[in-house]
């Protein structure tokens, strides 16, 4: 038999249980939908991520006392301003370093009030970040240096508190503190479901004497150019490690935490394909099970073919051909539905999707397995049938 | 035109359509050996027309698939269409079904779903016969059979008489050396199994295929050529034979089985309807 009539005899045969055919492709439609949709939205929002550590500005060298890795426990700082200090020194530019020390806050204005974070930070922070400012001013130097209680706010604290007049001037109270707003952020809108807009900034010296400490969090530097951001991350260690005998720094670049994240999101892309994979499995267990119904439906039909000349070869390709035909055309659904859903997803919520090639490319060739698979058994099981036994099959 | 009128048998008569020697089928059943056909041996000629009868269990039907090339014998000699049915592969015998064998069932075995014309083209699809050329022998074949009207029909449009004729035209389709009814008229009324008779008797003469029936009814194998008689895996009785007694090689013998049944009497009567 030629292989185009195996092709249309497969497809009358799907066509002539067209119920069946469909509840059956449903189970590789899903499946292979899920893999589409699911690596998409481990792509987007592994590409949102890089966005943003990219967006955080260039050269950028973050110290934090531990190690950076996957897994490793955050460890509780031991730096102080006089680190700061020993930083910028090594640096040669204290425009170019920033710190933070962050804790949430209840900030109120009047009878409003909003749970933010709230960072202690030099007045450096628009420079080393990139951060703009919509109105007002930034703090200054004399404001950290006197812990003057100024507040910057992000622009969603801002509405919040105020949303019938400007912010600028006006008094909000940090933790039973009051504080004077001077300057409201430029907005930077929302990644992941994070309102990037919730914060507060305040001097760090304001922000220690609030929480009570003498220790900042991490500090950041911009290195003067990406030749020597490695050799100024050493150099800062072992400065560091000088100051503080047996602990432990790590100055990580872009790049670093960008592996770091890459690795976190590369793997909970893999773990979200290989459950979707799961589901397209199961389809494939249907498939099988439906050829193996549909062989023992039309054993008869089976058995005349052979009687007229079909070779074991010919039922059994025409078998195979029809689970693959099942699953390919369920498989093509699937992927629509996939970069549907995919797009929809995109547009619709703030988890970012985006459909990659490989995915497609992997769906279909999955499907198109799973196809020859799952078929391949119930296509010997008819190929092999006994033809005398089957022209008598009822 | 019609595929099988065109074939001259007489130039090959002298080559039997099917010789079987010894043949035995034995089959196992959990483990207990179970004849089924003991030591048949039988010559039957080209364009012969033979009714098979017995009581059920006397082994016709093993003797039917064995000599259609759908199941092998266990013992014995079998040559069909000049190829030793028990030394093929499953390939083989599917090409000789294919090239050599026509079936007709009691139950017809028609394809649902699919017209008259696609049914009856159905040996050529695994002959890989083009589609175009595949329609223009099934319909030249359906006419033979009088169903010229209803290439489209599908089987359950058809009568059950229909229905057999479409069978009927599907097995002689490939232009086969030997035509294999089991009960062809078994699930039919007794005028339309007449009818169906009278077409397999006209088309045994025409393209000169040799006629094997399986058959439960005096009545229906009265008018074949010759009959033989099973009984518990033997041949028990082979009349109208003729002087084919002297070896498969008497080619005249065809004419001379003739005479002595009715066979000439309901010939005519087919060739004339």
């Amino acid at each position: 038999m030629r292989l185009a009539e195996a092709w249309r005899v497969a497809a009358d045969a799907l066509r002539a249980n067209r119920m069946r055919s469909l509840l059956t492709m449903l189970g590789v439609i899903i499946g292979v939908a899920s893999v589409v949709l699911l690596v998409a939205i481990g792509t987007g929002t592994k590409q949102t991520v890089e966005q943003q550590v990219e967006g955080l500005g260039s050269n950028l060298l973050l110290v934090v006392p531990g190690r950076l890795d996957v897994g490793s426990a955050p460890a509780v700082s031991p730096l102080t301003l006089q680190d700061v200090d020993a930083v910028s020194r090594v640096v040669g530019d204290p425009s170019r370093v920033a710190v933070t020390v962050a804790s949430g806050a209840t900030v109120r204005a009047g009878a409003r009030q909003d749970f933010t974070t709230v960072q202690g930070v030099l007045e450096t922070t628009p420079t080393v970040f990139a951060r703009e400012l919509g109105r007002g001013r930034y703090l200054t130097r004399s404001d950290v240096d006197t812990g003057r209680r100024v507040a910057v706010l992000g622009d969603s604290v801002a509405r919040v508190l105020f949303p019938d007049r400007e912010a600028v001037g006006q008094q909000v109270n940090v933790a039973g503190v009051r504080f004077r707003v001077i300057g409201v952020f430029t907005p930077l809108g929302q990644s992941l479901g994070v309102d990037r807009d919730d914060e507060v900034h305040i001097p760090v010296t304001a922000a220690q004497r609030l929480y009570g400490t003498q220790r900042v969090d991490a500090i950041a530097v911009k290195a003067p150019d990406r030749e020597r951001i490695d050799d100024l991350g050493q150099r800062i260690v072992a400065e560091l490690q000088g100051r503080h005998p047996g602990t432990e720094f790590s100055a990580v670049t872009q790049e670093q935490i960008l592996g770091v994240l890459g690795d976190i999101l590369g793997i909970l892309t893999g773990v979200l394909a290989a459950i979707a994979g799961i589901s397209l499995l199961v389809g494939g267990v249907g498939v099988s099970n439906i050829m193996l119904v549909s062989v023992r439906e039309r054993t008869r039909e089976i058995g005349l073919r052979k009687a007229v000349g079909a070779r074991p070869r010919d039922i059994g390709v025409q078998f195979l051909l029809e689970a693959v035909l099942l699953t390919s055309i369920g498989g093509l659904t699937g992927m629509a539905l996939g970069v549907g859903g995919a797009l929809l997803v995109a547009a619709l919520s703030p988890i970012p999707a985006a459909v990659t090639w490989w995915s497609l490319a992997l769906a279909f060739g999955v499907s198109a397995a799973v196809g020859i698979v799952f078929g391949v058994l119930p296509a010997q099981r008819a190929g092999r049938l006994d033809p005398v036994v089957a022209l008598r099959a009822e | 035109m019609s595929p099988g009128a065109g074939r001259d048998r007489d130039g090959s008569a002298s080559a039997p359509a099917i010789e079987a020697l010894d043949v035995s089928r034995t089959y196992q059943l959990d483990g207990v050996s179970v004849p089924a056909l003991r030591g048949v041996s039988l010559t039957i000629a080209a364009g012969d027309y033979v009714a098979l009868i017995g009581p059920s269990g006397s082994g016709k039907s093993t003797l039917m698939h064995l000599l259609g090339g759908l199941d092998q014998p266990t013992g014995g000699r079998l040559v069909v269409g000049g190829r030793a049915v028990g030394d093929l592969s499953a390939p083989e015998l599917a090409r000789l079904r294919n090239e050599t064998i026509g079936f007709v069932f009691q139950a017809f075995h028609l394809l649902p779903r699919t017209s008259a014309v696609d049914n009856v083209a159905l040996p050529l699809v695994y002959r890989g016969v083009g589609a175009r050329q595949r329609r223009e022998r099934a319909a030249a074949m359906l006419a033979r059979v009088g169903l010229g009207h209803r290439l489209d029909h599908r089987p359950n449009q058809l009568s059950g008489g229909e229905q057999q004729r479409v069978a009927i035209a599907r097995a002689l389709v490939t232009d086969p050396a030997v035509l294999l009814a089991d009960e062809p008229t078994g699930n039919l009324d007794s005028t339309t199994g007449a009818a169906v008779l009278e077409l397999l008797e006209r088309l045994n003469v025409e393209s000169g295929v040799a006629l094997v029936m399986v058959t439960h009814d005096a009545e229906v194998a009265a008018r074949a050529r010759r009959r033989i008689t099973l009984r518990d895996g033997v041949v028990v009785a082979d009349t109208g034979l003729a002087d084919t007694g002297s070896g498969g090689i008497g080619s005249g013998g065809i004419g001379s089985g003739g005479i002595g049944s009715g066979g000439i009497g309901s010939g005519e009567a087919g060739v004339g309807s």
